[in-house]
């Protein structure tokens, strides 16, 4: 399926990518996240269990289900306000 | 009403819109944060507040949606500045209000307990050094967080 993908603040600068589109066959942000880690530095030491996700702009879980067309947004911990 | 904006807010122009026509409130509640010019032992002279466009409103709405849900309230309103911003810039306001100050004084500190955890804001300092860093999210934040999830206010 086809995703389009977010990346947020130092995230993004870490992996030098702010977005993406995706041919994926991943069924949750977790097996993404698992996909995106196996490109290897930077993307591998980027996500881990702090990292946010959202998922067609709600906050989500790791563990939440993708489905085609959707837009995923990965983020470091919030912190506005 | 919930805004996502750069420029800055006027709180006693919002509670004359949050109170505009109405008899029946009896009390209203706001908050407003500021840049401060010190983090961490580290003068901070400049800030950088990313937002995700699009969810921003959204994740704001939802809070003040639940807040709603949780405690009588006649008005709520969430305005959060996005862009560059220096000490001792207003960043954000959150106004409630009610027919008792009880509700909107709760509803008032759960909306920004809940902001703080949940709505897409980012802070990147700017030091006096010329260097720059991104603010960590606070364990205190989460614990502040997590009473509303386990308090009796259903």
């Amino acid at each position: 399926m086809r995703i389009r993908v977010l990346y947020f603040a130092a995230l993004a600068e870490q992996v030098d990518c702010r977005s993406e589109e995706l041919e994926t066959n991943a069924a949750s942000a977790s097996e993404l996240i698992e996909v995106l880690r196996a490109r290897g530095d930077p993307w591998r030491s980027a996500f881990d269990s702090r990292t946010q996700v959202a998922i067609n702009q709600h906050l989500a879980k790791q563990a939440d289900s993708l489905g085609d067309g959707d837009e995923v947004a990965f983020f470091p911990p919030v912190t506005g306000g | 009403m919930v805004r996502v904006q750069t420029d800055d807010f006027d709180v006693s122009s919002v509670l004359g819109e949050l109170c505009h026509d109405r008899t029946d409130v009896g009390a209203s509640v706001s908050f407003i944060g500021y840049v401060r010019d010190l983090n961490l032992e580290v003068d901070v002279e400049a800030m950088h507040l990313e937002h995700y466009p699009g969810m921003t409103e959204k994740a704001l709405a939802v809070i003040v949606d639940e807040a709603l849900t949780r405690w009588k309230l006649t008005g709520a309103a969430v305005i959060h500045r996005v862009g560059e911003l220096r000490p001792p810039d207003q960043i954000v306001l959150v106004a409630v209000t009610s027919a008792h100050r009880g509700d909107a004084f709760s509803a008032c500190e759960f909306i920004m307990d809940y902001l703080k955890t949940r709505a897409p804001f980012w802070k990147k300092e700017q030091l006096k050094d010329g260097s720059s860093r991104w603010v960590d999210a606070r364990a205190s934040d989460d614990e502040a967080a997590q009473r509303w999830d386990n308090s009796e206010t259903w």
